[in-house]
């Protein structure tokens, strides 16, 4: 089955892009692409003006291109320092874990990015709220060093206060130097935090938007009906 | 950052409290949900208790004795079983792999056979088998997709035919190598015990001490180092006193060597569960694999050597039953076997639905199973009331292990 098609995207260091698009747009497959959960069967992905091939989530990795999924990806039964290295643990020769420098290396992280609501790093994720539970996942993000960081509608399950913590986080995640994707449906969450904004329609791209010079209106417009004139898209 | 101080003040008067801070903090945790090892203690104790109550044999030198040899089967097979349902799987086939690695164990120290090898040569080939047994059920079950349960019980009833077939002329078949008969039967000296208990302490000091110093080191929180003397103090006591016992037993003082294997395969395997990478990733495929994958963890791998561990482990059970028996007979592997090694490990609080619980489960489930078999046994009364019984602690576990589940969530949130 095809899902995309002609889709061109990107996104600098240090700001946020949103990326929007009705359901069925190909907001997530795009992403499971760049991530080596999907193999692309045509096109190229440049990484510093480079190209590179990604064929697994080892290759995106290695690259530094972390996602932050929808079902956020952790597992419950452990606690924040081992999500946060799930899959990546420290360790010496004989593979036995290197649990200090994982905690300490977790708490400055966390630091970082002023994620002061959770008690203990040693607290099983099954106990944390919503917010604190993303802001784990994005803060794993960050431990690696990542360049580019998607995160798939973080704010979807959230209420306002939650909302407004993993959106400063977003925000901080880019003042860092990194390049953020924002993958939503919420239009006022994007024009909060947003820099740019593409958006799909159909698994093609209709347009690249500078938030200063749009509105909700005109964004509203192009993921319904697709694009306007040309010389209305900023490239 | 208004809430993280609280918790850091709390921890620093944890720390300053001393004992009575600590025992606060543990009544506090306990009423949140995180109940440990209180019920398995508290059950033994119980269970001595009362079948002491009954018949003072129970609580005698020789008759701890004979329970270490009786308990340790089911004990090594549990260890297996708690790997399996940490990554949230099942493994039905175990009782009768055992039996398969009995039989092997048995025909390969057969003289004159033509196949009679030296009986530690006989014993590793004997685990190979449960190990291939693991992986033949591991890749069908993880690279095709076929559910745990029916692959392990198609399984089971192949490793059952497989006992009959090679039994069922005889019926029976004797074990005289005397390598094989020991691991069931040997006894130690009472100064290797000594020294076994010895080396266990050490090694127990200097897991928990290493890791309070490197925390510390590390300048992270440490706990109390209070509480890890304690928990030193106390294993370590125990393991005196068990081969203080055993010391006593007449009229064949010493600790079973098949003690002594039991606990260092405990030991192994709550190390490479907690320590390792590939414990980790075990836990990490139990809580969420999906998760897993993502991180880049071979969650296919996992799986299959996971069942692997299981059929080795079953397959040391089986070596160690066949010993205890001097030989196997066609109710190798039957009975209750199967399923007293899965109640082992859900008693000893390993949840069913992947991800919780520790190796040691494995010794703790495995030991009240055999305090309640022997017990009933030696107050007389039926096979009905040991099943109703283990049937009723079985029950007891898993609701309190739900019940504290559901707390544990509630209380974080």
């Amino acid at each position: 089955m095809q899902a995309l098609l002609d889709v061109d995207f990107e996104v600098r260091n240090g700001e946020v892009m949103a990326l929007v698009g009705d359901n069925g747009a190909g907001k997530s497959t795009l992403i499971k692409c760049v991530a080596g959960i999907y193999s692309i069967d045509e096109g190229e992905i440049l990484f510093k003006g480079e190209h590179v091939a990604i064929h697994g989530p080892k290759d995106a990795a290695k690259l530094g291109i972390e996602v932050v999924y929808q079902d956020l990806a952790l597992a419950d039964n452990l606690d924040v320092v081992q999500n946060m290295f799930l899959g990546r643990e420290l360790h010496d020769f004989l593979f036995r874990l290197r649990e200090a420098p994982m905690e300490q290396k977790t708490s400055e992280v966390l630091k970082s990015l002023a994620v002061t609501t959770i008690r203990s790093v040693r607290q099983p994720v099954a106990t944390l709220s919503g917010g604190q539970r993303q802001s784990v996942a994005v803060a794993r993000a960050v431990l690696w060093n990542n360049r580019v960081v998607f995160l798939d509608e973080p704010t979807a399950a959230l209420g306002v206060a939650q909302t407004k913590q993993v959106l400063d986080l977003v925000r901080r995640l880019a003042e860092q130097g990194l390049a953020v994707v924002l993958v939503s449906h919420n239009l006022v969450d994007i024009f909060q935090v947003a820099d740019r904004i593409t958006v799909l329609r159909l698994g093609r791209n209709v347009g690249v938007y500078e938030k200063a010079k749009t509105n909700e209106q005109e964004i509203v417009e192009a993921i319904t009906f697709g694009a306007p004139a040309p010389e209305e898209v900023v490239a | 950052m208004s809430s993280a101080a609280p918790a850091e003040i709390q921890s620093v008067a944890e720390e300053q409290d001393g004992l009575i801070g600590i025992a606060r903090a543990r009544w506090e945790a306990i009423k949140s949900g995180d109940v440990g090892s209180l019920p398995v203690i508290i059950g033994i104790i119980a269970i001595t208790l009362f079948f002491t109550s009954k018949n003072s044999l129970f609580f005698s030198a020789i008759n701890f004795q004979n329970l270490i040899g009786q308990a340790a089967g089911v004990i090594v097979i549990a260890i297996g079983v708690v790997f399996v349902l940490l990554i949230g799987e099942i493994d039905l086939s175990i009782g009768y792999a055992s039996a398969v690695a009995g039989v092997v164990v048995t025909e390969l120290q057969v003289p004159a056979s033509g196949h009679q090898y030296p009986g530690l040569v006989a014993i590793a080939l004997a685990l190979l088998t449960g190990a291939v047994i693991g992986l033949v059920q591991g890749s069908i079950i993880a690279l095709i997709g076929v559910p745990s349960f029916v692959v392990t019980l198609a399984g089971l009833l192949i490793c059952q035919g497989i006992v009959l077939k090679v039994l069922g002329f005889q019926g029976t078949l004797g074990i005289q190598d005397k390598q094989i008969n020991d691991v069931s039967n040997y006894v130690l000296t009472k100064n290797t015990g000594w020294i076994v208990a010895i080396v266990f302490t050490v090694i127990l000091a200097a897991a928990g001490f290493g890791s309070y110093f490197s925390r510390r080191r590390a300048g992270l929180p440490t706990g109390s180092l209070i509480l890890t003397v304690i928990r030193v103090a106390f294993f370590g006591g125990l393991a005196f006193l068990a081969v203080h016992v055993c010391n006593k037993a007449q009229p064949n003082p010493g600790v079973p060597l098949v003690g002594l294997i039991t606990l260092f395969l405990v030991v192994l395997g709550a190390y490479v569960a907690s320590r390792t990478t590939f414990g980790r990733h075990v836990y990490a495929v139990g809580g969420n694999a999906e998760a897993a994958r993502r991180g880049g963890i071979n969650v296919k791998l996992i799986r299959i050597l996971v069942f692997m561990i299981s059929g080795t482990m079953a397959a040391m059970g089986g070596i160690i039953l066949a010993s205890r028996l001097n030989g196997i007979n066609l109710d190798a592997g039957g009975g209750t076997l199967l399923l007293d090694s899965i109640s082992a490990a859900v008693i000893g609080g390993v949840s069913l639905f992947g991800g919780r619980g520790r190796v040691s489960a494995a010794l703790a489930g495995g030991l009240i199973i055999g305090m309640i078999a022997n017990g009933i046994d030696l107050v007389g009364y039926t096979d009905a009331v040991k099943l109703i019984t283990t049937g009723l602690i079985l029950l007891a576990a898993v609701t309190l292990d739900t019940v504290a589940r559901r707390r544990q969530a509630a209380a974080g949130r």
